[in-house]
């Protein structure tokens, strides 16, 4: 599925990155650790997290994650937003919980691993 | 980049201790070499990963470190040298979970204790050596068999 549904269906706002709406979602990953997420996320994986700090957006880079979704109403910092800018990066926030976004996105593309 | 006539690459980065806004910039530069030069993807995410964790260790806990990526037609080999506090018991450090990072670090996502085994789970070889108080030194190989290159 297209990042552009699936962010109309989990009502997600977009905060950077809105230009690559059109990639497809290969599944989701839900972690704050970024070892974790380093070590387990797939390419083109939508990262569910807390985390709003600017480290994050090395990760998605790294990863080549389609994006990050920033949960329960949190905000990502500035020099977070900056980064994401630079490095092409999309920001999602959501107002809802981790288990919640995590549930929806499994609900719309399932697991592919 | 430097490129000598025996078909070699090396490329060196240095890495500032403590520098969260910069953490991530030296792994991010070997996963782009290494796409540019066309290697296989599945050995880019291993060598992106491994890269991350061993930059990461310096910003984290040393004070500056050198990372050395060196290319052969046969094996991708990453090299790092951190001057800091070293590590005591090396047998502890590898165990998964096992983590000094402080409070900080782990309300940051840091410090899961994942860092050394992720670098050991995508090498082909590993050696880790230190001295206490005076630093710590990586030595990563990935081979690059047919499959290594497209």
């Amino acid at each position: 599925m297209k990042l552009r549904k699936i962010i109309e269906k989990l009502q997600l706002k977009v905060l950077t990155g809105q230009e690559n709406l059109e990639a497809e979602v290969t599944g989701g990953y839900t972690s704050d650790l970024l070892s974790d997420v380093i070590a387990n996320s797939k390419n083109g994986n939508l990262w569910i997290t807390l985390q709003t700090h600017q480290n994050i957006i090395a990760v998605a880079k790294l990863k080549d994650l389609s994006g990050i979704i920033i949960v329960n109403k949190r905000e990502p910092d500035g020099d977070t937003l900056q980064k994401a800018k630079e490095e092409n990066v999309l920001l999602l926030g959501s107002e809802e919980k981790a288990f919640d976004v995590s549930g929806k996105l499994y609900g719309l593309i399932g697991s592919k691993d | 980049m430097t490129m000598n006539n025996e078909n070699e690459l090396s490329q060196r980065f240095e890495i500032v201790g403590g520098d969260f806004s910069k953490a991530g910039k030296t792994s991010t530069s070997i996963k782009e070499i290494l796409q540019e030069i066309g290697i296989d993807s599945s050995i880019v995410v291993r060598a992106a990963i491994a890269s991350y964790e061993a930059e990461m260790n310096v910003v984290m806990y040393a004070q500056r470190g050198v990372l050395t990526l060196n290319i052969t037609p046969m094996k991708l080999h990453l090299k790092l040298d951190d001057e800091g506090p070293g590590i005591e018991d090396i047998d502890t450090a590898m165990q998964e979970g096992f983590s000094t990072a402080t409070e900080e670090m782990r309300e940051m996502g840091f410090g899961a204790g994942m860092g050394l085994p992720n670098i050991k789970k995508n090498a082909d070889k590993f050696e880790i050596s230190s001295t206490p108080g005076q630093g710590t030194s990586l030595r990563i190989t990935i081979c690059l068999d047919k499959k290594g290159r497209k």
